[in-house]
């Protein structure tokens, strides 16, 4: 009589899903957290949510490809002797030498520097191949300090002082003991082999008030001539932004939670930090209530990927973005013409994130010489170069139709949300409506 | 030769810096007197050159950052970050040093006549720092290499998480930081020690057999979950 009954089919739950319940068995395995590169993976209000309106009669298109749409951008106009001036507003985030193999690092200069951008250091110092091979280098000052030395500083074309990144606000750096090379543990002043943990806050400054003397010294090193950056994660954007302004900063490099890390605490990407699209409207309110706005430049990053999204980020008032997943995965990264061997490492192409055990196949985020000498740097480089092209081509088209004959014309007036988590973000119109949420009036 | 007498108050410290750094070693003027410096912060940052500068005063942050070549003598105390990233050459306080003095330091000398305060050495990278006085807690977190004399006592934490460097301690030391732990000191230590009270203006002060090494025991060197507790 049972078979009567129509059965319950097998339910599995939403809260305890497979990758919940694949997670916890790992961690019980293992007593230890996980440890990933990359950014977080997780759903986002993100630019695909935000779209163009374009031109129509209220305002009048330019020519696609015969009007002149500018793309340049000056960086540290605001107490640099030497501002840098870049073509294209896309610039490559910092990414270390120790995190990226040395040919990595050279096939990013080369893409950058053929593209008329800047490339960046990281938690590593500065190597030969990425000065030598950037036209433009920005150096990292970071809490670590591995590397650091004067004459470095002095031989950049701008300093950028790190105080956290999207993927891990209040973290600090983290290169396990596999990626250490000779040549890695020697720039780091460190032995060969063992992880190397860079400290989440500077060992000389803590506050606002001492990161403005400490730009002072920086200044002072290089007699007034460099543009000194200040890069935050999407922590408090707002204050952040603001206090970075008083410390003296030339420039704010803003970094949402969906840029990626070389190796962290998955934990950590996934659950701290704000996605870039609430991010970006917070750090401009925050310049122009202090009347800085496009004196002081705004870079933003995290999960740039498109023309479209340059285009939305300098609409809703940044002045460059900078890219760096975006830029691996140009040079190479998680291709699925390497499948076989991502197969082989139990994961697959698309989702190959242990960049920290130092084993990828593409030999990008590698220190091993087997793997990184099969890494192009001069096609590498001409890929990134390609991509840049790409991407700026790509606003530009986006900007004319919106009658822009200059990127930083775009402004939120010409965007629409199409949800209402993106409106109330980006604080640009729900499309259809003159409204989104926290705007006077309701 | 001569002795150039520069008045931070009445010339700036852009001036003073950028005439130092033009000397770049080319120079007759290998002597300077700083007057007036009043608590300034980055007095005679970024020098890279072989010349000696005295300040006549207490300075502020900074004094001496990135120092390359030159020996920077502080007629008064300084303030925090003193000879922070120093490269080579020497930095020598009279009197007592604030927070992080000699932080992340690579190479050269600093000296301090009085006491320092917390994060003495801080993330040191092969500087030697001598010590007359006492220092503060969580000195020497995370150095990397190098050598940190104390001849007076150790606050708490000290050489918290630890690397290569080498710590010697003549008075207590309150607590010893994470993985960090007394070694046994042997006669190339003694040695090592002698020369470096010599060089820091300290060898009438104590002998290196009064001291106690300390250094990494390594534990934490490479993650492993059973060794969590120690955070």
């Amino acid at each position: 009589m049972t078979s009567e009954f129509p059965h319950t089919p097998p339910r599995k739950s939403y809260t305890f899903s497979d990758a919940v319940n694949a997670e916890i068995r790992r961690a019980a395995a293992t007593g230890i957290y996980d440890i990933r590169g990359g950014g977080t993976k997780r759903f986002l209000p993100h630019f695909d949510d935000l779209l163009f309106l374009g031109a129509s009669i209220s305002r009048y298109p330019l020519e696609g490809y015969r009007e002149k749409c500018s793309t340049d951008v000056w960086l540290g106009t605001r107490f640099a002797k030497k501002p840098i001036h870049l073509d294209i507003p896309v610039t490559i985030a910092g990414m270390s030498f120790g995190a990226l193999s040395g040919p990595a690092k050279e096939a990013l200069g080369r893409g950058a520097s053929a593209a008329g951008t800047s490339t960046t250091t990281g938690d590593g110092g500065m190597t030969e191949e990425e000065r030598g091979h950037s036209k433009t280098l920005v150096y990292q000052y970071l809490p670590s300090r591995y590397g650091m030395n004067p004459d470095d500083l002095r031989r950049a074309d701008a300093i950028e002082v790190v105080v956290g990144q999207g993927a891990k606000p209040g973290g600090g750096g983290m290169l396990l003991g596999q990626k250490i090379s000779d040549r890695v543990a020697n720039m780091r002043n460190l032995p060969k082999g063992i992880d190397q943990r860079s400290a989440c806050r500077h060992p000389d400054w803590t506050g606002p008030d001492d990161l403005e003397i400490k730009i002072l010294e920086l200044r002072e090193i290089t007699d007034w001539e460099k543009p000194i950056y200040v890069k935050i994660g999407g922590a408090r954007p707002y204050y952040d932004t603001a206090l970075a302004v008083k410390a003296g900063a030339d420039v704010v490099v803003l970094d949402g939670m969906q840029g990626g890390t070389a190796a962290t605490q998955d934990v950590f990407i996934e659950h701290v930090g704000q996605p870039i699209l609430a991010c970006i409207p917070q750090a401009v309110k925050a310049l122009q209530d202090l009347g800085m706005h496009r004196k002081v430049q705004l870079i933003v990053s995290g999960g740039i990927r498109s023309g479209a999204d340059v285009a939305k980020a300098m609409a809703l008032g940044a002045d460059a973005v900078a890219i760096g997943t975006a830029a691996l995965i140009a040079l190479g990264d998680n291709d699925p013409a390497l499948e076989a061997e991502y197969q082989k490492l139990g994961t697959t192409a698309g989702a190959y994130d242990d960049w920290h055990e130092g084993k990828d196949p593409a030999g990008i985020t590698t220190q091993d010489p087997e793997l990184y000498k099969r890494f192009d740097p001069v096609l590498g480089g001409r890929r990134l170069k390609n991509y840049l092209k790409v991407m700026t081509l790509e606003a530009q088209t986006i900007a004319r139709a919106c009658g822009k004959n200059n990127l930083h014309n775009l402004e939120p007036e010409d965007l629409c949300a199409l949800t209402l988590e993106a409106a109330a973000m980006a604080r640009v119109p729900l499309a259809g409506t003159d409204w989104y949420p926290g705007k006077g009036g309701f | 030769m001569s002795k150039q007498t520069f008045d931070l108050a009445a010339q700036g410290l852009r001036e003073l810096n950028s005439t130092l750094h033009a000397l770049n070693g080319q120079t007759n003027q290998t002597a300077w007197d700083i007057i007036n410096p009043k608590g300034s912060h980055a007095i005679a940052a970024g020098l890279d050159a072989p010349i000696d500068v005295t300040v006549h005063g207490s300075t502020g942050y900074y004094c001496a950052g990135m120092n390359k070549h030159a020996t920077v003598r502080i007629k008064g105390s300084a303030g925090p970050g003193v000879a922070q990233n120093i490269m080579s050459g020497a930095v020598i306080v009279d009197g007592d040093a604030s927070q992080y003095a000699g932080a992340t330091g690579r190479g050269g000398m600093l000296v301090i006549k009085g006491n320092a305060s917390s994060r003495c050495g801080i993330s040191m990278k092969g500087i030697n720092i001598i010590v007359h006085g006492n220092i503060g807690h969580m000195s020497a977190f995370m150095a990397q290499s190098g050598n940190l004399v104390v001849l007076g006592d150790a606050g708490d934490a000290l050489g918290d998480s630890l690397y290569e460097a080498r710590l010697f301690v003549r008075g207590s030391v309150k607590s010893l930081g994470a993985d960090c732990i007394e070694k046994e000191m042997r006669p190339e230590h003694l040695e090592l020690l002698a020369e470096l009270l010599r060089q820091g203006e300290a060898d009438g002060k104590a002998r290196p057999e009064e001291f106690k090494r300390y250094g990494s025991a390594r534990k934490l060197y490479n993650f492993n979950i059973d060794n969590a507790d120690a955070y």
